[in-house]
């Protein structure tokens, strides 16, 4: 088993965001070479990789969906030489003061994004939480050289660079969700060598943080018997300690809820605890708020699975993950799809269709 | 026989009583499974083919007897909105979030019944004694509840169980009272409407899940049937009541007793107009009652099933049901009943013909 | 162009009750096509030009539908009670006028002026159309209509009522006029029902499963006070890179940027912060389509009188022109 923080570690570091995901994509492709046997791109950019079943029949197909795109900002409009931006997917402004950031325009630009300073408010906005109304990148060039150079449209990324921790711990900017993507290059990589009954369609997809769609048009496009998301989930820490919160580097976490198959429930479960792998339930009652909302509704509808790897302060710059849980994840996923026989899409789900 | 006379359909004691089981019986969304079973029972013998799919909707097939028919979709959902367990507090006490939309203020204080055990449970309140000054006049939000099932039950709960009200079902003369009305008055229609379909019908009973966390089973249930009418048979609330100012209320939604709501437009479907004329037409022609429900806000499977692959032409039809999404909902029988005589001519009388018009 | 920009407003089409304006626009387009729909969303479906060696099927829409108003309740009184159509504000409702499909016109205005500071919301506001009581009201629930104001030539620029989108559907007509050949087939659609949620694209897309999507429609701006756009009136036509439902293909963006270069005309680039467009239901569909969209900038969108800048109009329909009648190259 290759050591997968290198990959994570540059991977974290490309732009990529909701529509843009072309630079994740070309390194995840390079990754997923050795290990799948077809590469393809769906119409609106999703990455398929196809790991064939063994044998020339038509095999029933698994789809696993990690989204890899990420949150960022786009620039709305230049103000007397400062960038107004909007949101990619959901920031939180109160993160972003003080951040360095990358302005991708005509050429590659480093800006600091920063508050409209109180004195020049007026009384009622000044000392307020920090809003997008009142937030600016300030990219230190004179106004007609910025005008050359960046337009509407344009996009931020942050600057903030990866880095390992002690004992097994990375953080980044974009472990929502690449860390996932490393979770499944590790699953692909345990089956390497395995003889597989189900075809399975690995897919890098596109725009979750924005609507969904990369999910959906894939999903539509496979038309998967079986569909598990990796997304992250919540690490316990500061502020973050309810129900929703999972201990950092405990295990994963296996959905359960509207949006999860109950079958499927079981069939993790039981494995992790085959495997002697900590695991915790994450119960989400209405929505998993994943690529999993929408391939459950695809077409003739699909079952669903969750799994989550916990990140600690999910959607700023400085996630943190370990790595252990996305290994964890990884070789859980490797074993469900190793164990899967030719008519399991039918066995697995007999009982349910009957009762 | 008198053209003009309603169809000769009446609810029957057989009717009521699988509607009272059905009632009481639990189907939060995403747990529809003992809902799915009594369904089953109930239409196995009076339909060709049945599915359960990948979401869990229960998709009856009955066949028509001749070539090139008419293809029908009705669709009820067998989801209630209720409870999940999500944490366990300790000594019988348990965290919950609710599914679907329930208003937090018609909580405190109600019964309910927790997992497959169906172990009773008690949403409770804090005694009026201990309240700090003000506090009555706070909304108490869903996260400061609990579920208590008493300390000795504890371990027989676990997070990922479902809880539903405990509301057992009442008759009282015309009057039927109970949990989730919406949509087991469906629900319970649709498998008696299986028995009045006509030769010339291809029909799919759609029974669908997780209508009311985002109108989820339907849309994928008409997908493969693809057929050339939808109907979603649901319960609409009535907000018939008086005003506290004494003026006249003008947002009813629809009326308790005027039978079955027809639907113009709701928030996620604008009727198709040729199908509100068909049902209008048919009402009048048979004498059967019915209203309008008013437009705006609210929705239905409709909203799924209407935008289906290239487009089905669609509409809703609903029983007038008081506090939905409450422990106790209120309805009338014959507007039940009424509901179903409309459906039976709509089955009876439907053909393409009615899609020989724009559409507006 | 101003005469059927004046034809087309001022025809009432509210979301799900497009027949009339549908009408006058099948009139227009009848004599340049061969092939004309309507579909079970009564979406109107245009089809021009055949798919040669390197052609793409392209799917360009503009929706025939504006906001308007669906009668919830007449009071005893003979007030008309209404829900929406669409999204609107209130603040452009008092004051305003009516016109409904029977052809019954009215004021509205609200009642129960509790706190003038606040403006109330659609419950609050009621429609008088000179009934004195519900026996003699003209119109009854589920009657539907549109916010009734005529159209004003300032010159240069033009205000009316539904100039979203009907200036689209303007330009849509004035493009397949000026389209002499094409490799592509091109299947214009007039969707019904955007106002409500693209619903008519959605399904019309299903069906037509082209290769590439563009939907036209007009997007607010950013000189007038309050709005953080860096869209003006006056810039020339807007090529979308995201808004709130769709992040365009970036592939498409820069296929419009390119055109616009070529024409040398002056063009903007558009992020709106509020609202989509059929774009969002075109890209969506089955496996995913590419898709952009191409905006004209408009002021007050939404209120009864919208402002559009002719000469932007005539830019649009020139980059349209261009981008259709050649070899696409994504």
């Amino acid at each position: 088993m290759t050591d997968i923080t290198p990959f994570l570690l540059s991977l974290l570091d490309l732009p990529g965001l909701s529509g843009y995901e072309k630079p994740a994509s070309e390194m995840i492709a390079k990754q997923w070479q050795p290990v799948v046997d077809e590469i393809t791109t769906s119409t609106l950019g999703s990455l398929h990789g196809l790991r064939k079943a063994h044998g020339s029949t038509k095999a029933p197909r698994i789809m696993i969906a990690t989204h890899m795109d990420a949150i960022g900002m786009m620039v709305t409009k230049i103000d007397q030489g400062m960038l107004r931006f909007t949101h990619v997917g959901g920031v939180d402004p109160r993160i972003l003061p003080g951040q360095a950031v990358i302005v991708h325009g005509r050429r590659v630009l480093r800006g600091i994004v920063q508050l409209i300073p109180d004195r020049l408010l007026d009384s009622h906005s000044a000392g307020n939480a920090p809003d997008y109304k009142f937030l600016f990148v300030d990219v230190g060039l004179p106004e007609k050289e910025i005008l050359k150079l960046v337009q509407p449209g344009d996009l931020i990324s942050f600057a903030q660079n990866s880095f390992e921790m002690d004992g097994g711990y990375v953080a980044g900017h974009s472990l929502d969700n690449r860390a996932s993507v490393a979770a499944l290059t590790i699953c692909l990589e345990e089956l390497r060598n395995t003889e597989l009954a189900w075809d399975v369609y690995a897919v890098a997809t596109i725009k979750e943080e924005e609507s969904g769609l990369g999910a959906l048009t894939s999903a539509y496009a496979i038309r998967p018997d079986i569909a598990v998301t990796i997304d992250v989930t919540f690490a316990k820490g500061p502020g973050s300690t309810d129900y929703r919160t999972f201990p950092l580097g405990k295990g994963p976490s296996i959905g359960v809820g509207a949006n999860i198959h109950p079958v499927l429930v079981s069939e993790f479960t039981k494995l992790a605890k085959e495997m002697d792998m900590p695991y915790g339930m994450e119960v989400m009652a209405n929505s998993s708020g994943t690529d999993s909302m929408m391939m459950q509704i695809t077409a003739e509808g699909i079952p669903n699975m969750v799994l989550g790897i916990p990140i600690r302060y999910m959607h700023t710059s400085v996630e943190l993950v370990s790595v252990t849980d996305i290994y964890r994840t990884g070789k859980l996923l490797a074993r469900f799809i190793s164990q899967l026989k030719t008519d399991s899409a039918k066995t697995l789900f007999e009982k349910f269709a009957n009762e | 026989m008198n053209k003009t006379s309603s169809p000769s359909f009446k609810i029957s004691k057989t009717n009521l009583a699988l509607l009272q089981r059905l009632s009481n019986a639990s189907g939060i969304s995403g747990d529809e499974g003992e809902i799915r079973a009594i369904i089953r029972q109930e239409i196995t013998p009076y339909v060709d083919e049945i599915k359960v799919d990948a979401m869990g909707n229960l998709l009856a097939l009955k066949h028509a007897k001749i070539k090139n028919p008419v293809k029908v979709l009705v669709a009820s959902h067998m989801d209630e909105v209720g409870f999940m367990i999500v944490d366990d507090d300790g000594d019988g006490l348990f965290v919950f979030e609710v599914v679907g939309g329930v208003d937090a203020r018609q909580l405190l204080a109600k019964m309910v019944t927790v997992g497959k055990e169906k172990l009773p449970g008690i949403i409770g309140a804090k005694p009026i004694h201990l309240l700090e000054s003000g506090e009555i006049h706070d909304v108490v939000k869903t996260h400061a509840m609990r579920i208590d099932v008493g300390p000795a039950n504890s371990s027989r709960v676990k997070v990922g169980d479902y809880a539903a009200f405990a509301t057992r079902f009442h008759q009282n003369g015309t009057s039927i009272t109970g949990k989730a009305l919406d949509d087991r008055l469906g629900v319970a229609g649709l498998i008696e409407l299986v028995r009045h379909v006509p030769e010339n019908v291809e029909f799919m009973a759609a029974f669908t899940v997780q209508e009311e966390i985002g109108l989820r089973g339907a849309r994928v249930a008409a997908f493969a049937f693809q057929p050339d009418f939808a109907i979603a048979l649901d319960s609409t609330p009535a907000i018939d009541l008086p005003r506290p100012d004494g003026e006249e209320n003008t947002q009813y939604n629809c009326r308790l007793g005027g039978g079955p709501a027809i639907y113009l437009a709701d928030a996620g479907t604008l009727s198709d107009p040729r199908l509100v004329r068909f049902l209008t037409a048919l009402a009048e022609k048979h004498g059967i009652p019915y209203q309008y429900r008013q437009p705006g806000g609210g929705g239905t499977d409709a909203g799924s099933l209407h935008k289906t692959g290239a487009g089905i032409p669609t509409i809703s039809i609903s029983v007038p049901g008081r506090y939905a999404h409450t422990a106790i909902m209120m309805a009338q029988i014959p507007d039940w009943e009424n509901t179903l005589r409309l459906l039976i001519a709509a089955l009876q009388n439907i053909s393409r013909e009615i899609l020989a018009v724009d559409r507006s | 162009m101003k005469t059927l920009i004046q034809k087309l407003t001022q025809t009432p089409g509210p979301s799900g009750f497009e027949q009339e304006i549908r009408k006058v626009i099948c009139e227009e387009v009848s004599p340049l096509s061969k092939s004309v729909q309507v579909d079970t969303m009564g979406n109107l479906i245009v089809r021009v030009g055949q798919k040669s060696a390197g052609g793409l099927r392209v799917m360009i829409a503009a929706h025939m539908d504006e906001i308007g108003v669906i009668v919830s309740h007449v009071e005893k009184k003979g007030f008309v009670r209404f829900s929406n159509l669409g999204s609107y504000f209130p603040r452009y409702l008092a004051g305003s006028r009516v016109h409904f499909l029977n052809g019954t016109r009215g004021v509205i205005n609200h009642d129960r002026p509790e706190d003038l500071s606040k403006i109330p919301g659609v419950e609050k506001f009621l429609i008088d159309v000179g009934a004195t009581s519900d026996k003699d009201c003209p119109v009854k629930v589920g009657d539907v209509g549109v916010f009734d104001r005529e159209f004003l030539d300032m010159g240069n620029r033009i205000a009316s009522k539904a100039l979203d989108d009907r200036i689209s559907c303007a330009v849509l007509i004035e493009t397949i006029r000026n389209i002499k050949s094409t490799p592509n087939e091109l299947v214009f659609v007039f969707s019904t029902q955007e106002e409500v949620g693209s619903r008519g694209a959605q399904t019309a897309a299903y069906a037509i499963e082209a290769d590439l999507g563009i939907a036209l429609d007009v997007t607010p701006t950013g000189d007038i006070l309050g709005v953080k756009m860096q869209t003006h009136l006056g810039d020339g036509p807007a090529i979308k890179v995201r808004d709130m439902g769709m992040i365009s293909d970036p592939q498409v963006v820069n296929w419009m940027v390119a055109a616009a270069k070529k024409l040398k005309i002056k063009y903007q680039l558009e992020v709106l912060e509020v609202g989509t467009t059929d774009a969002r239901s075109m890209q969506l569909v089955r496996a995913g389509m590419l898709a952009g969209a191409l905006s004209i900038p408009c002021r007050y969108v939404h209120s009864p009188s919208e402002v559009v800048d002719m000469e932007d109009v005539a830019l649009t329909v020139k980059l349209l022109t261009a981008l259709l009648s050649e070899r696409i190259q994504l």
